[in-house]
């Protein structure tokens, strides 16, 4: 399993299965990192959907379809009881 | 049902986490900040809309109330989209709890009113007795006007939640009518039917109406303390 660049550089494409829970480990879990990652997964949906010259009404709908989605697993707890079943 | 019917107003916590916070500040994604002359779509759209509102809004306004633009279209801002985001499937509606609207109207209101007492003393503590009042009422005139300043941030915050909270338990009470009336009647179910569209279009105007007099209101509480 020697590669000649080190694990920790690698794209997450380039990783080998077997290298795959020492790349996780090497990430950045400090608060500055977790908010790094938050930052770059915002901008690059931003760029792809919403910061285009002709974006169309998909690009926020699919976040907010993500919300509804979020708020159904949130109260699904709740919403068992509502199904159309002889036994709940 | 009774239980089921309020526990969408309940305070949302996932495995203890009170991710309230998180609903709060949801709203603010979707409004990017520009960064250029000419923006992309989203943003020119909300650039347009937030001009024709606040030029609306301030013409009423002296040079001392329009430094208030900021907070007022900040607040319209946000009790609309808080209010149209509630209208999607499941979602928890921030504006539904009273602990929220006297948080936004108490302070607000109270702002107003220190304003007017701090520049114009005499102008504000003249606002108590109408003019033209004959002399042995004055006294309880006095009493119902202080008591419907002081009433003013209550209303304001009232007014909301429970314009909200009414929509959306409506909704629910109906929705749950025409499920139940399929297999009764399918007849009265398409007219409840009809009916949930009409209420939901009636939803989607109260929200933004809401929004819409709250701001108002308070614009106008400062307009009379400037």
């Amino acid at each position: 399993m020697a590669s000649p660049v080190p694990v920790k550089e690698k794209k997450l494409m380039e990783v080998k299965l077997g290298e795959l829970p020492g790349w996780i480990l090497m990430r950045d879990f400090t608060p500055k990192g977790i908010a790094g990652a938050f930052q770059r997964g915002y901008y690059r949906y931003y760029n792809k959907y919403i910061n285009v010259k002709k974006g169309g009404v998909a690009g926020i709908s699919m976040v907010l379809a993500a919300y509804v989605l979020f708020n159904y697993c949130r109260s699904y707890k709740e919403l068992k009881h509502e199904r159309l079943r002889k036994y709940h | 049902m009774n239980e089921n019917l309020f526990a969408s107003f309940a305070a949302p916590s996932m495995m203890g986490l009170p991710i309230v916070v998180l609903i709060v500040m949801f709203p603010s994604i979707l409004f990017p900040t520009p960064s250029r002359l000419i923006n992309n779509r989203l943003i020119s759209i909300q650039q347009w809309l937030i001009q024709l509102t606040s030029k609306q809004m301030l013409a009423i306004h002296n040079q001392k109330g329009r430094t208030w633009a900021l907070m007022l279209m900040s607040l319209i801002l946000f009790i609309g989209s808080t209010n149209l985001l509630g209208l999607l499937p499941h979602s928890f509606t921030p504006t539904t709890q009273l602990s929220m609207n006297l948080g936004m109207a108490i302070p607000l209101w109270a702002g107003t009113v220190i304003t007017g007492f701090r520049y114009k003393t005499k102008a504000s503590l003249a606002h108590f007795l109408p003019q033209g009042t004959p002399l042995p009422l004055i006294p309880m005139l006095v009493i119902i006007e202080t008591i419907s300043l002081f009433i003013q941030p209550m209303a304001l915050a009232v007014r909301l939640t429970a314009n909200i909270t009414a929509g959306h338990l409506l909704i629910h009470l109906i929705g749950g009518a025409t499920l139940a009336l399929i297999n009764i009647s399918a007849t009265t179910a398409f007219i409840t039917f009809i009916i949930l569209i009409l209420l939901t279009i009636l939803e989607f105007a109260v929200a933004l109406i809401q929004a819409y007099v709250f701001t108002l209101l308070v614009s106008l509480y400062l307009h009379d303390n400037t």
